[in-house]
């Protein structure tokens, strides 16, 4: 690199260029430039094609060979104006974001065909009438609602203490070979396959109350399985954030540890343990497969936990797209209606978690 | 601490008791349950484990040759998954932790997490409603043009429900799973390291290929293994989308189709009886096993590197 020393201006006269900076360089706004001019060469092609055939024009293949289009033409340019190296790097700029954006296809393609099929049936009778004794159109989902608010609701009884408790076991209190046998539990609990843990709660119940048994509680069983690890994993992470200057603080004080992490502690990592508590929420009301198996459907109200098969929304979405009727559309548009409630419940769940996150959030001073 | 006398030890209070020994109850409730999980699934699944098919309806043979072709399907769709998910996944992670404005990044980052909090049945519904109708001219032209390709003989499916189109699916919804380890190891890597290289010239990607891919080599493997254990257990978008014939097969684009564990028990559990329940469990119990051995795999490269604790 011993070039690097010469002095610009002892550049060649003979170069024609102003200046030596942006010399070699493509001009800044030459990328947006170049995937517009894809972009509409692509069109045009579709466009005479769709012209010619009297066909429909194919917004996909415009989309698709326009960016392909630009990611050739962006290295071609770049390769003989600034080399290979910078070719290169420009190559993968326009693959990664090219990745970016083909991931935002299904989620914008999702939200567009859950609001669109969802909204013919998101109506007043759908959320105050059961199913019972509809065939056909009409009907509606208040007993998957009350189903899923309950299985969800006891699953979270039964697993936020036990989770929470843990947490706090490996964290304030965890030493040795039973807080790293705990750890590594968590972890496989994890990993458990929801079916699996429909198929634990079915097992359990079988062998005490006979084979067949489908009721709310084992539903609730199958969920708790699958939150307790989610909830552990979040909680420790919140109370390792809290930190060791408070709590010696508080023993300094004469505090007795139970009361240091009851008082100090936890109020510490409340916002960031509530946080996680409703992402916990929000991932276990979507499972279908272990209610399907554990809860089974029906098709009325059912209130009673420990008697009776209980629905819920997923399985609702499920079993009214597998089991269609006639007129089929009236179940397609109930199964879609039901999504879109499930996908605003977990949205809303999200969003709460988050606010709490953002706004309730100790100030430690970073 | 050459005197244990020495050491002055804190008044033990009944709060302090009850505290501490509900915490440790909760830990081993942890145990508990997950000693359960296993021993209930084992005790339902061992009449299944020596049944013929004079026992179990759904039975051919034996289990075994009825849980084989399953078990091909299951790793046969989770790893299309994975080779669909994981360069994508890679680039997404670079997008957001090297590419994409300082400002922008966290946003993008939640909007990439809003597709895991799809769920499941949803995914089920729109693989059936959007993407099969909508991917099945791509098969039609495939099959047409590009079947001398084993994988991608014909007959083509008029459905498009085919086990690509599954592992499309599959690949959607572990995307934002490994995409999420991926960013957090890469959003590690040592600035000094990243800054180093760029000081001798290197352009971005140069930088990212000697600095960060290297770096985060063990966080790529162990998030792209968390994400194939993902994929073996999903059911319900598998079970919706497919429409499984049972076969053994790699072509991708037929309507022979070979099914999953996982979808297979929530298409046949409601309606089974007897025996056939129990040979239902015994392959969720292998479901299980496989799983366990993907998830403790990658537990293990992540352990090597202490410092990417990127899992969760």
């Amino acid at each position: 690199m011993t070039t690097t020393l010469t002095p610009p201006e002892l550049r060649p006269a003979a170069s024609p260029i102003a200046n030596s900076l942006t010399a070699g360089k493509l001009p800044q706004g030459a990328p947006w430039m170049m995937l517009g001019a894809s972009l509409l060469v692509a069109a045009g092609v579709f466009g005479v094609v769709a012209a010619g055939n009297g066909s429909e024009f194919n917004w996909v293949g415009t989309l698709v060979v326009g960016a392909i289009l630009y990611i050739v033409a962006i290295w071609l340019f770049s390769r003989i104006v600034e080399g290979s190296r910078r070719a290169t790097d420009r190559f993968v700029t326009a693959l990664v974001t090219g990745a970016f954006v083909l991931a935002m296809i299904p989620l914008v393609s999702l939200a567009i065909t859950v609001v669109t099929f969802g909204l013919a049936r998101f109506d007043a009778e759908f959320f105050t009438s059961s199913m019972r004794n509809v065939t056909g159109e009409g009907g509606g989902a208040l007993h998957a609602i009350v189903g899923t608010l309950l299985m969800t609701g006891t699953a979270a009884l039964i697993s936020i203490p036990i989770g929470l408790m843990t947490s706090i076991y490996l964290v304030e209190y965890g030493r040795g070979r039973l807080a790293q046998g705990i750890t590594f539990l968590v972890d496989v609990m994890t990993g458990i396959p929801s079916i699996v843990a429909g198929l634990f709660a079915y097992a359990l119940f079988a062998i005490f109350w006979g084979p067949g048994t489908r009721t709310g509680i084992a539903g609730a069983v199958a969920l708790t399985v699958l939150m307790i690890p989610v909830v552990v994993r979040s909680s420790e992470e919140m109370l390792k954030l809290v930190p060791n200057e408070l709590r010696e603080a508080a023993y300094a004080l004469g505090v007795p540890k139970w009361l240091t992490i009851v008082k100090v502690v936890l109020p510490t990592a409340i916002a960031g343990i509530t946080t996680g508590i409703m992402l916990a929420i929000a991932r276990v009301i979507g499972e279908t497969a272990p209610l399907l198996i554990a809860a089974g459907f029906t098709q009325s109200m059912n209130y009673n936990l420990f008697e009776g098969r209980m629905s819920s929304l997923p399985v609702f979405v499920y079993t009214q797209y597998a089991n269609q009727g006639n007129p089929p559309e009236a179940y397609l548009d109930r199964a879609w209606a039901a999504a879109l409630t499930l996908i605003l419940i977990v949205m809303a769940l999200n969003l709460i978690a988050r606010l709490v996150a953002r706004f309730f959030a100790p100030k430690l001073g970073r | 601490m050459t005197t244990a006398t020495a050491q002055i030890t804190a008044k033990q209070r009944p709060g302090d008791r009850v505290f501490s020994g509900s915490a440790v109850f909760a830990g081993s409730m942890i145990l508990v349950t997950l000693a359960a999980v296993a021993g209930f699934l084992l005790i339902q699944s061992l009449p299944a484990l020596v049944a013929s098919n004079e026992d179990a309806s759904i039975l051919d043979s034996n289990f075994w040759a009825y849980v084989g072709p399953l078990v091909f399907g299951t790793v046969w769709a989770a790893l299309l998954a994975l080779v669909m998910a994981l360069p994508i996944s890679i680039g997404i992670a670079l997008f957001i932790s090297h590419y994409a404005p300082r400002r922008l990044a966290s946003v993008l980052g939640y909007i990439v997490d809003l597709l895991a909090a799809v769920p499941s049945v949803v995914f089920g519904l729109w693989g059936i409603g959007v993407l099969a109708p909508a991917i099945q001219p791509l098969y039609s032209w495939l099959v047409d043009n590009m079947g001398w390709f084993p994988l991608f003989a014909g007959p083509v499916s008029g459905t498009g429900r085919t086990i690509l189109t599954a592992a499309v699916v599959l690949a959607v919804m572990v995307l934002p799973i490994i995409t999420a380890i991926c960013r957090e190891v890469f959003l590690q890597t040592p600035v000094l390291h990243e800054e180093a290289a760029l000081a001798l010239g290197a352009t971005r990607w140069e930088m990212i290929r000697i600095a960060v891919l290297p770096f985060g080599r063990p966080g790529i493997i162990s998030a792209s293994v968390l994400g194939l254990g993902r994929a073996l257990g999903e059911t319900m978008a598998v079970a919706m989308v497919l429409s499984a014939t049972g076969a053994v097969t790699f072509q991708l684009l037929t309507s022979v189709n070979p099914s999953t564990i996982a979808a297979n028990i929530a298409l046949s559990f409601p309606e089974a009886y007897g025996i056939n329940v129990n040979v239902l469990i015994a392959t969720g119990l292998i479901l299980f096993v496989v799983t366990f051995a993907v998830n403790a795999l990658a537990r293990w490269i992540v352990s090597r590197r202490k410092e990417f604790s990127g899992a969760n």
